[in-house]
C-alpha cells in the first residue's frame, strides 16, 4: 500500500517547485499545484505505473475573499482504485485571473463538475467544450456561492444575529 | 442537416440519392422528454434529436429543483444540515444523514460505540434495500410490468414502518445524531426487522422469478445502454452502475466506515454494463444487504447507543426535562455553539447510487465555511447521451430508469 510520504516524494521529484504545501489532514494527502502544471500533473498521476491514480472523484472550489492573491481555490479529489489511495490537489487563483485549464480531455466526468464550479464560483476552465451554467438559469449575472452574497437579506433589521445566539 | 453524428446513427440505413444525385436523410425531430414526464421520475429535461425512431443526440437540462444546499449550509449549524442531506437522495435518506454525521464525527474526532455503529449499518442497509426496490420496481413499470412494482413496494412500506419506529418519520428521517443514534433499537423495532428478514426473501424471490428470465423484459433491457468499464470509470461512475460494468469498487469494502469490515458480504459485478446487468446487480445487492443486516442483528453488541461526547451529542428529550446539564448542552447545541476544530474533511459513504461524498471545510465557526456534496447521480447522468445514442425512445426510458436518476440528488 502506498503511504502519503512515498507519493509526496514521487510527485516532488517530478514537479519540483511547482508543487508545495504538502499536508495530510485526516490522512488525506493534500498539496498545492501551480495552475500551468495542473494538466501535466494529473496526466502524470494517471499514467504512472505504480501510482495509477485513475479516478476523478470530484472537482469543486472555495472562495476566500480575505486572502489577497489567493481568493479562489479549485480543489480536485483523485482516487487510485488499484492502490486504494486518495489525493487532494489545490490550485489557488487570484481574483483578477480566475482561469484554470480544463481536465475534460482526461476525464469525461469533469465536464459537469467544472460547469458546476463555473456556475457557482465563476471559475473559467480554459478549453472546456461547453462552459455554461448548469444549475442556475442562463440569465443570472452573478455567481451565487461567492462570499459577498450573504444568504439572508443583509438589510433586514428584524433578524439581529445577537438575538439568535450567533 | 447532414452531420457526422447522423451518419454514425444511421450506419445501418444507407443514405438515399434523389434524381439530382444530392444525398439527403430524414429531417430531425426535436423531442422534449420532460421536465415533467411520468417516465423521468423527477424534474429534468432531455432534449432528444430523433431521426425517425432513432436518437441522434440528446442534451440534458437540469437544475429545476436546485435548492442551493451548499449555500444554505454556510449559515446552518451542523445539526440543521442533516435535514438538507435527507432531501438529496430521498429514496434512501438514512444513508445521506449518517454519511453527514460521520463526516462531522471525523472532523470532531468522536469515536462511536460498536452498538451505535451496528444500528447504523442495519439502518443504512435497510435504506439501500428501499432504494433498490424503487429503482428496480420502477424499471419494471417502465417496461410495462406494473405487478412486480406493486408487489415489492409493500416491502418498502414495511421498511418505512421500521424507520417510523426508529425516529417517528418515514421519508425525511432524522434518526441519527452526531455521536450515535437518537434512540436505541426498541423491542418493536427488533421484532419488525426480524419479521422483515423473514418475509422479504420470499417476495424478492418472486420478484426475480417475474423478471429475471422474462422474455418480454429481457428483450427490452439486454444489450440496451451498455457502457464499458473504461468509459464508466472515465465518467466517474460509482455504485451499482459501475459494478454492472464489471468493476468491483465499493466504498464499504475499500474504505470501511461504521464497522463494515466486521461483516461478510460479496460485491456483485456485471459484465457488459447494460440495463439488464444494472438490474441484476441491484437485485443481488438486496440479497447481500440482507446478509449484512442478519449478521448485524445476530452480533448486535451490548452497550451504549451513543458516544460519551455530551458537548456534541444532542441529549435525549426526557433528560432535557429533568437534568440541568442536559438542558445546558441541548441549548448550546441547538443554538449552534458547538466547538468545531479548524480542518477539512472528505468522507465518502456508499449511497444507494454510489459514492456519496461530503467535503467539509471548517474555520472553527458555528457553520461550515464550505460544504460540497459529491452526488453520484450528478456525475453519472452526464453519460446519458452517450448511452442512449443510436437507440430508440423506449430504450432511452429504461436506461434512465435503470441508472436511478434522482432529481433531488442531481440538483442538490
Amino acid at each position: 500500500m502506498l503511504t502519503n510520504e512515498e507519493v509526496a516524494q514521487t510527485i516532488i521529484q517530478q514537479f519540483g517547485q511547482s508543487v508545495s504545501d504538502f499536508d495530510d489532514p485526516y490522512d488525506l494527502l493534500t498539496f498545492t499545484a501551480d495552475r500551468d502544471q495542473l494538466v501535466p500533473l494529473i496526466t502524470y498521476l494517471r499514467e504512472h505505473k505504480t501510482l495509477q491514480i485513475t479516478f476523478l472523484t470530484d472537482v469543486t472550489a472555495i472562495h476566500y475573499p480575505d486572502t489577497p492573491g489567493k481568493e479562489f481555490c479549485v480543489v480536485y479529489h483523485l482516487h487510485s482504485l488499484v492502490n486504494n489511495f486518495r489525493l487532494r490537489i489545490k490550485v489557488y487563483l487570484s481574483d483578477g485571473n480566475v482561469h484554470v485549464p480544463t481536465i475534460t480531455p482526461l476525464y469525461a466526468g469533469a465536464n459537469w463538475m467544472e460547469r458546476e464550479t463555473f456556475d457557482l464560483f465563476g471559475i473559467i476552465f480554459d478549453g472546456h467544450p461547453d462552459l455554461r451554467r448548469i444549475l442556475n438559469m442562463e440569465e443570472m449575472d452573478y455567481h451565487p456561492m461567492l462570499k459577498q452574497y450573504p444568504l439572508e437579506d443583509a438589510t433586514r433589521e428584524d433578524k439581529i444575529d445577537a438575538l439568535f445566539g450567533r | 442537416m447532414v452531420s457526422e453524428e447522423l451518419d454514425i446513427a444511421n450506419k445501418n440505413v444507407p443514405a438515399r440519392n434523389d434524381d439530382t444525385g444530392v444525398q439527403y436523410v430524414n429531417e430531425l425531430t426535436t423531442l422534449n422528454l420532460g421536465p415533467t414526464h411520468p417516465a423521468t421520475h423527477g424534474i429534468f429535461q432531455n432534449i432528444l434529436q430523433m431521426d425517425g425512431e432513432k436518437i441522434v443526440s440528446s442534451e440534458q437540462t437540469i437544475g429545476y429543483i436546485h435548492r442551493a444546499f451548499e449555500k444554505i449550509s454556510e449559515r446552518r449549524p451542523f445539526y440543521q444540515i442533516t435535514t438538507l442531506t435527507d432531501r438529496m437522495n430521498y429514496c434512501s435518506s438514512p444513508i445521506n444523514n449518517m454519511g453527514w454525521h460521520m463526516t462531522v464525527e471525523k472532523l470532531l474526532g468522536i469515536d462511536i460505540p460498536k452498538r451505535a455503529q451496528y444500528i447504523r449499518v442495519i439502518m443504512m442497509e435497510l435504506a439501500r434495500i428501499a432504494d433498490h426496490i424503487i429503482c428496480n420496481g420502477i424499471l419494471g413499470v417502465d417496461t410495462g410490468a406494473f405487478t412486480g412494482f406493486l408487489y415489492i413496494y409493500q416491502e418498502r412500506e414495511f421498511i418505512y414502518e421500521i424507520y417510523e419506529e426508529m425516529c417517528g418519520a418515514r421519508l425525511t428521517t432524522n434518526m441519527g445524531r452526531i455521536g450515535g443514534m437518537e434512540r436505541d433499537l426498541s423491542p418493536t423495532a427488533i421484532r419488525k426487522i426480524k419479521e422483515f428478514l423473514a418475509r422479504f426473501p420470499k417476495v424478492l424471490r418472486e420478484f426475480e422469478n417475474l423478471f429475471n428470465r422474462n422474455r418480454i423484459f429481457m428483450d427490452r433491457v439486454v444489450n440496451v445502454g451498455g457502457i464499458s468499464a473504461e468509459r464508466a470509470l472515465n465518467y466517474g461512475f460509482t455504485g451499482p452502475n459501475l459494478r454492472a460494468a464489471g468493476v468491483d469498487y465499493d466504498v464499504r469494502v475499500m474504505n470501511p466506515y461504521s464497522s463494515y469490515q466486521d461483516f461478510e458480504f460479496d460485491i456483485p459485478v456485471g459484465q457488459s454494463g447494460d440495463t439488464y446487468d444494472r438490474f441484476m446487480v441491484r437485485n443481488e445487492e438486496m440479497w447481500q444487504s440482507m446478509r449484512i443486516i442478519q449478521q448485524a442483528m445476530d452480533n448486535l453488541p451490548e452497550g451504549s447507543y451513543y458516544a460519551d461526547a455530551p458537548q456534541y451529542y444532542l441529549p435525549p428529550k426526557q433528560e432535557v426535562y429533568k437534568n440541568m446539564e442536559a438542558l445546558i448542552y441541548h441549548f448550546k447545541i441547538v443554538m449552534g455553539e458547538i466547538d468545531a476544530p479548524v480542518g477539512e474533511v472528505y468522507h465518502a459513504v456508499e449511497g444507494g447510487n454510489g459514492e456519496l461524498g461530503f467535503y467539509l471545510i471548517s474555520d472553527g465557526g458555528r457553520a461550515p465555511y464550505r460544504l460540497h456534496f459529491r452526488r453520484p447521480c450528478f456525475i453519472y447522468y452526464q453519460a446519458y447521451p452517450e448511452m442512449c445514442k443510436g437507440l430508440t425512445l423506449s430504450d432511452a426510458i429504461v436506461i434512465m430508469s435503470s441508472m436511478n436518476v434522482i432529481a433531488g440528488e442531481l440538483d442538490a
